[in-house]
């Protein structure tokens, strides 16, 4: 009875450490977003769960792992349940917040786990092995460039503007710096949130108030899909050009159908997590180290290069 | 001893009410067609205020339904995010119909809004009366529940009309009937069956009644359940067709359609002189409330005075004022 009891036990515990031992075999990457709340973010879980499904299929000894959160305090608790079962190899973030995660990622970090940090840095820059971003002040300063371009350095311009944020106030401000000494003039500038209902709004506004306007930015594709509904509502003809940002597929459409007033994009990829999970992934198992910080550029989507920007699985 | 301090109340509230409350948010309405034009000329062109009457129909509409609601006493957080939820059902809906039903897709997705909608309201009222769950924390819960209903159908994303029915399908927000814009003809429509509702059917006494005193209506017979439930279910009646003459404008819905709208509903109604705490209710008023907000914020677009920083800041001080001047010149 005492013997038997003895080797069940023991086979027990031969099965866990062999079941751990395989375990440990497998590389585990977290990775942890926000969850899908507008098309952006929709855009990010969506290139994450393509990118984890991807990786895990070819390479049998990784496991990536994609955890949405819906606030930064759901964030904190998912990093916990994340880091409490197993040890992570490596973390791809993109915070909510900087400020509230910074210390829940240090932890993970002190467990010797390698960090990548996407798009919204951390407080303490320290922490991350890996910061991938894009470019903001890239985004409104190339949509500036091409605007001039195109208007010849003269014209009365709207601009649209998102959420009173670091991204916003980058894109705003690459466009400004971009535009300063030339003609073109800003009449106007309020927020619409990026939101695609309060462009519409304001866009309506902006017509009814300036007799003349010569282009549009909206910052946003959201919201330039209000600003397109309101200036095709309206019949105004003076409007030449409505630009957005993101890369939203419905507008990368546009661009490869060649539309008359939208006929480039600026991206700021949701794709970048995608990016951000394969490098982790080629210095965990490939040996290529990847240590720094990447920004990667917002060069303009044109009609050539269109495709390569075009998801139409995506939801964004 | 209760009933007789209760329907006296009731009757001095009602005298008391008669005169400014139902001018009141007509005169404010005047006063700021007049300051509009101070400002800037255009305010008053024709295409501004076709614009900005016709946006506001949506608030309007919902809050003919939440005027029902309130002065029977209830509240209902959820209607934004209900709106967001049936206009991405009716999408849906007339999406998967139209290759086999061709244009008929789209009254038959009307059909299912108003369907939906009112159900979604039952649901609400029988939670509230049936459940007996203070409106607040219900609607708050329904709230986040058509919210989360509309992101997971989207994948967080938009959920766009078949390119087959849009153009068809326009006119119900950008057509004209005479020259007025369709959504105003609506919204006056469903107004003015609210107000024949609410002043002239014995339903509408039964809501006053429910909404001033809960014990007294009792002891006059009236069942306190059918009266909130069917306010809650009217209210989900008008967010559908709201939602009807929402899906044209831009073509889609999203995670971040109707954010906010139950506020601004609310305000509208109060405006409009509609008391929070129930008792009696101003459809027209609450008409009136809902253009007041559309073309306050019309006007900080238009008028060049105040910093984009401070737009919403300067909305919410006129908002006070107005309620204040209401208070204080009954």
């Amino acid at each position: 009875m005492f013997k038997s009891k003895l080797i069940a036990a023991a086979a027990i515990g031969t099965v866990l450490v062999a079941s751990h031992a395989f375990a440990a075999d497998k590389k585990v990457v977290a990775v942890s977003i926000p969850a899908a709340d507008h098309g952006w973010t929709a855009g990010v879980v969506y290139h994450a769960q393509a990118a984890a499904k991807e990786i895990n299929a070819a390479f049998p000894d990784v496991e990536v792992v994609v955890k949405t959160s819906p606030s930064a305090t759901a964030q904190v608790s998912a990093l916990e349940d994340l880091s409490a079962g197993r040890k992570l190899d490596a973390l791809v973030i993109l915070p909510y917040s900087s400020e509230e995660l910074t210390t829940p990622v240090k932890a993970v970090k002190d467990a010797g786990t390698f960090i990548t940090v996407v798009d919204r840095g951390l407080s303490d820059a320290s922490i991350q092995d890996l910061y991938l971003a894009g470019d903001n002040i890239a985004v409104g300063r190339n949509t500036a460039k091409y605007m001039i371009d195109k208007l010849g350095g003269k014209g009365n311009l709207v601009v649209l503007r998102g959420i009173p944020t670091v991204i916003d106030d980058e894109r705003i401000k690459g466009f400004n710096d971009a535009i300063q000494g030339t003609e073109l003039k800003v009449l106007d500038i309020q927020y619409a949130n990026w939101n695609s209902d309060e462009a519409f709004k304001l866009m309506q506004d902006y017509l009814a108030k300036y007799p003349q306007i010569d282009a549009v930015w909206a910052n946003d594709d959201d919201m330039l899909l209000g600003v397109l509904e309101a200036v095709k509502e309206s019949g105004r003809k003076d409007i030449k050009l409505a630009l957005g940002g993101n890369g939203m597929k419905d507008i990368v459409k546009k661009v490869i159908d060649g539309d008359a007033m939208t006929p480039v994009e600026t991206p700021y990829p949701p794709a970048m997590i995608k990016t951000a999970i394969y490098m982790t992934v080629a210095n965990l198992i490939g040996q290529a180290p990847v240590r720094g910080t990447v920004k990667l550029d917002a060069p303009l989507i044109t009609q050539e290069n269109a495709q390569e920007y075009y998801f139409p699985d995506s939801p964004f | 001893m209760s009933a007789i301090v209760g329907s006296t109340r009731l009757r001095q509230e009602r005298e008391w009410n008669i005169g400014w409350a139902d001018v009141g948010p007509f005169l404010a309405l005047l006063a700021l067609l007049v300051i509009g034009f101070v400002i800037n000329p255009d305010f008053l062109s024709a295409t501004n205020l076709g614009n900005v009457i016709t946006r506001s129909a949506f608030i309007a509409i919902i809050a003919v339904g939440a005027t029902f609601v309130i002065s029977s006493g209830g509240l209902d957080l959820s209607v934004g995010s209900m709106a967001a939820f049936i206009t991405g059902i009716t999408i849906l809906f007339m999406n998967s119909m139209a290759p086999e039903w061709g244009l008929s897709a789209i009254p038959a997705g009307m059909v299912v809004a108003i369907v939906v909608g009112t159900a979604c309201g039952l649901m609400n009222g029988l939670i509230v009366t049936v459940g007996k769950i203070e409106p607040f924390i219900a609607t708050l819960g329904t709230m986040g529940i058509f919210r989360a209903l509309i992101t997971y159908m989207s994948d967080g994303g938009t959920i766009p009309i078949d390119r087959s029915l849009r153009e068809a399908y326009r006119p119900v927000y950008f057509g004209t009937v005479g020259g007025v814009p369709l959504p105003i003809l609506i919204s006056i429509a469903v107004a003015a069956v609210a107000s024949f509702a609410l002043y002239k059917m014995k339903y509408g006494r039964k809501c006053a009644a429910v909404g001033a005193n809960e014990d007294v209506a009792r002891y006059s017979g009236i069942s306190i359940i059918k009266t909130r439930t069917i306010a809650y279910a009217i209210q989900g009646a008008c967010v559908a067709i709201a939602a009807i003459c929402y899906v044209p404008r831009l073509g889609a819905a999203t995670p971040t359609t109707g954010v906010l709208w139950e506020l601004q509903v609310i305000t509208a109604v109060v405006i409009g002189g509609t008391a929070l705490r129930g008792g009696k209710g101003h459809v027209w008023g609450t008409v009136a409330g809902a253009v007041i907000l559309e073309l306050i914020a019309n006007l900080m677009v238009l008028s060049d005075f105040v910093s984009e920083y401070l737009v919403a800041g300067v909305q919410g001080v006129i908002i006070i004022i107005a309620m204040l001047i209401q208070r204080f010149s009954k």
